[in-house]
């Protein structure tokens, strides 16, 4: 047995699975500290089936936590950047492009160092190890205890961030280390401002982790725990003290996996929809797409995997306008008020619910009172949900192969039973969805680099690319036999020359559950 | 008529309106955008002089970066080295600069002349060599008249520096290319030193107030719900080709360059396709089989609601893009320009195919005197 668990901003979600099935799942409320909300939880589950804790073998959380930290710039400890590039890069130092709000609620101090590789892993200059030790004193006397080291094209070669992590450590023992070629993609500044996010959390991360452990502790479960990262494959605890921005995204991307492992559907668009708006993603191979440029978060680019995710203003609580001609469904949102201001709640704004209501497709509130409402306008309203919701799984499709569609949340019963695209699935259990994608997540690998591509080198270059995120997967705790490329993307980059190729590979494999790492 | 100067809130506009002629190439203009702010935040506002207004006597020096944008992302080049290519180039020729310019108003390359001007206290002047972008140092209007891309200088951001002094602008390209990749592939470039009188006769005017102008009206068409991608097409003097969905991309690499095209199929209701053959940028639109728009002329891929460029190296299935064609400046499209920048130079098999000109009028025509304010 497995326990999946999702923390939310609002509710705390857990499962209980045995191989492909559900035995309980609960609801609870989030708690500030996390823990406690967890122990509810998986008390609750306990009620709800009993089961030996010593016969769990592992346990999965997906948490919204650290993203919330950032967001609400709290809990955030002092952090400095250290960059390895002069002499490149000097005029756009670390944080730059960050709202100021954001740099002082991290106390930010930013070092520039000598050091990084060219496109093609020459050296731009030297690590000198007296100009680090110098950050190392500047660091003391500042009393900052996280720092982030990036280094240009640490992407191509990684051992410069690596040498200055020893040497800080050498000096500093307890230092918090994040090193920018474990986190994210080429592009300096987006990769290097995930590694000063994530660097800010560290403090945050062993506190949450050491807690979320002894909740497990607490509750008689030995297992090993994990946690659910953007890309929908799973890290350890160790990995998660120490890389916790690995976790910005689990939330959509649990969810989108929970909902497609339930429809039994491991290609297929996922839209859910809410009380406000619908998002909408698609998974290729049960992993969800990755949006391919630059991310916001918070006011700061970022550069870290993301699964490309679509909202649109449609929910149950939008609000319906206009005549049957030129009817239109939000964006705006009566939002949690729907239970007081829907018309079949009693109340007297039109929205999304109650024109499905009113078409039958629903029995909510009190149908009665919107009997009278014109059967044409709310059927009008409902296609034009359709074919909204249509247009955008139009917008996530990545190829023009037929797509299912799986709906979940509480606004589902606003769309069709199918559409162009394919048939629409409403799988069970898909209130708690998330925590259903948290159980079920594997371990990953991923290689991205520049890669120069020689003539009839290419299948060669490929494939030595693949057994590389092989082996990272099953260094990362993979079962070896279980491991299978689900990516491989290629694109010639413009205007380089010696046909270098950006290649990134992702294969990913089941949890080795006993012996070695499990 | 007061002095225009380029301020730091000018440069999102001036970016965006960058990304929109670099017609799918150029380099996002981000670090572009991001340099030109540390500069002028340093050094000061850049003085924009109209090219009518550049004195006989000016000392003007074209500066540009040199390379990958991709790793322009990565090694992010310093203020200090396009300043470091101008005054080589200028120690070379025993000359003070008077006035900068830029190559290539598509891309990366519209903020640099920003950058290198901010910290060396010159005025930039508001013209380019191409009114769009190109992937070779040849391939500017100064070219056409004959005039040198050399004495050229090159500078990493190591301080290393190197002159060139060649037979003909091509050869500039190819030993320039040459050391460039030596360099790093982020290499700045100070080249076709000019007088006043050619630059006024040689260079594409209004083009960096025209790629302000882009970004405002995109912006403000955003912002007021009206459709932006109407206002760019309609500032550019050109026509929209084509609405629809990216339904396929095939790339490959030859002879260094990447080659790519893209199949776009009508939206809803509105059928057939259209075939983009891109390398570095759009370079040719074929609608139903026909060939509707051609290199030199303008091919620009907008995203089909918020109008921000969409670049060749972004290109994926299921974008919704609108794809306008404008007219270049015409003297690109005279015999020896084709010979320069035609669909033949780049491989396609075919003349080059003029799109009418819109109501608004030819882009380079001097119209940006009204309202642009870069």
């Amino acid at each position: 047995m497995r326990i999946g668990i999702d923390v939310g901003g609002t509710n705390t979600d857990a499962v209980l699975m045995d191989g492909q099935s559900v035995l309980a799942a609960v609801k609870t409320a989030t708690t500030r500290d996390v823990t406690s909300g967890i122990n509810t939880a998986l008390a609750a589950l306990q009620t709800q089936r009993a089961f030996d804790p010593a016969a769990v073998y592992a346990v999965m959380i997906g948490t919204t936590h650290f993203i919330n930290a950032l967001v609400e710039a709290d809990r955030l400890a002092p952090t400095a950047a250290v960059r390895l590039g002069l002499p490149a890069t000097a005029s756009l130092p670390p944080m730059v492009d960050w709202p100021e709000r954001l740099v002082e609620a991290i106390a930010g101090r930013a070092y520039l160092c000598h050091g990084g590789h060219e496109f093609d892993g020459r050296r731009i200059s030297e690590p000198r190890e007296d100009e680090i030790r110098q950050v190392a004193g500047e660091l003391h006397r500042h009393g900052i205890r996280s720092v982030a080291i990036s280094s240009v094209f640490s992407p191509v070669n990684a051992e410069f961030e690596q040498r200055a992590a020893d040497i800080l450590t050498g000096e500093l023992p307890g230092l918090a280390v994040s090193l920018s070629s474990e986190i994210g993609r080429i592009g300096l500044l987006e990769r290097e401002n995930a590694t000063i996010i994530n660097a800010s959390l560290r403090e945050l991360a062993t506190r949450i982790v050491d807690g979320l452990v002894g909740s497990l502790e607490g509750a008689g479960i030995h297992a090993p725990l994990y946690l659910s990262q953007n890309d929908g494959t799973l890290m350890d605890v160790d990995f998660a003290r120490r890389y916790p921005v690995a976790t910005f995204a689990s939330g959509p991307t649990n969810s989108m996996r929970g909902a497609a492992f339930l429809s039994g559907a491991q290609t297929c668009a996922v839209v859910d929809v809410g009380g406000t708006t619908s998002d909408i993603g698609v998974l290729r191979h049960g992993f969800p797409r990755e949006a391919t440029t630059e991310v916001s978060v918070a006011g700061i680019r970022t550069n870290f995997r993301m699964p490309d995710v679509l909202s649109l203003g449609i929910g149950g609580g939008s609000r319906v306008r206009g005549g049957q001609g030129d009817v239109t469904v939000g964006p705006d949102s009566v939002g949690y008020r729907l239970a007081e201001e829907a018309r079949v709640f009693g109340g007297s704004t039109l929205t999304a619910t109650d024109v499905a209501v009113a078409a039958g497709r629903a029995a909510i509130g009190d149908p009665g009172l919107v009997r009278d409402l014109d059967r044409s306008l709310a059927e009008a309203a409902l296609r034009r949900i359709a074919s909204d919701i249509a247009d955008a799984i139009e917008r996530v499709r990545t190829s023009p192969d037929p797509l299912p569609v799986v709906v979940v949340g509480g606004g589902s019963i606003l769309l069709p039973d199918e559409f162009e695209s394919g048939p629409v699935h409403r799988p069970e259990h898909f209130a708690v969805a998330n925590a259903i994608g948290a159980a079920i997540a594997q371990i990953g690998g991923e290689v991205d680099r520049i890669f120069p591509v020689e003539p009839g080198r290419r299948q060669a270059v490929l494939d030595d690319a693949k057994q590389e995120a092989v082996d990272k997967a099953i260094a990362a705790g993979a079962k070896p036999g279980s491991v299978r490329v689900v990516e491989v993307d290629e694109v010639p980059l413009a205007y380089l020359p010696g046909n270098a190729t950006r290649i990134r590979v992702k294969a990913v494999g089941d949890l080795q559950l006993e012996g070695g790492r499990g | 008529m007061a002095e225009r100067l380029i301020t730091e809130p000018d440069l999102d506009d001036l970016a965006a309106g960058a990304a929109v002629l670099g017609t799918g190439g150029g380099g996002d203009p981000h670090i572009g955008r991001l340099l030109a702010r540390a500069a002028i935040r340093a050094g000061g506002p850049v003085p924009l002089v109209p090219l009518g207004e550049v004195p006989d006597d000016a000392v003007a020096v074209v500066v540009a970066m040199m390379g990958a944008p991709t790793v322009m992302l990565e090694k992010v080049p310093a203020v200090e080295q396009a300043a470091l290519a101008v005054q080589a180039v200028a120690a070379y020729l025993g000359r003070r600069p008077t006035h900068l310019i830029c190559a290539e108003a598509g891309g990366v390359n519209a903020l640099v002349p920003v950058v290198a001007a901010a910290g060396l206290g010159l005025p930039v002047v508001d013209a380019d060599g191409m009114g769009r972008a190109f992937p070779e140092l040849q391939m500017v209007m100064p070219t056409l008249y004959g005039l040198g891309a050399t004495p050229m200088s090159i500078a990493d951001e190591k301080g290393n520096r190197g002159i060139f002094d060649t037979v003909d602008n091509k050869w500039a390209e190819r030993l320039a290319r040459s050391a460039t990749i030596d360099m790093g592939c982020a290499a700045m470039i100070g080249l076709y030193p000019m007088t006043g009188t050619q630059a006024r006769e040689a260079l594409v005017p209004g083009t960096l107030s025209l790629c302000a102008e882009l970004g405002r009206v995109a912006r403000e068409a955003r912002a007021a719900h009206r459709d932006p991608v109407a206002a760019v097409t309609s500032l550019l003097g050109g026509v929209e080709l084509f609405g629809g969905k990216v339904v396929d991309v095939v790339r490959r690499t030859e002879g260094g360059f990447a080659r790519g095209e893209a199949v776009l199929e009508g939206f809803d209701g509105r059928h057939g396709e259209l075939l983009l053959r891109f390398q570095n940028e759009h370079l040719v639109a074929v609608r139903d089989g026909e060939v509707v728009a051609t290199v030199p002329d303008l091919i620009c891929v907008l995203d089909a609601e918020t109008g921000a460029a969409v670049t060749t190296e972004s290109l994926r299935y299921g974008q919704r893009v609108r794809v306008l064609a404008a007219p270049c400046d015409p003297r690109w499209h005279t015999a020896e320009g084709l010979e320069l920048v035609g669909p033949r130079y780049f491989g396609y098999e075919h003349d080059t195919v003029r799109v009418p000109t819109g109501p608004a009028g030819h882009p380079h025509a001097g119209h940006v005197e009204s309202g642009a304010r870069a």
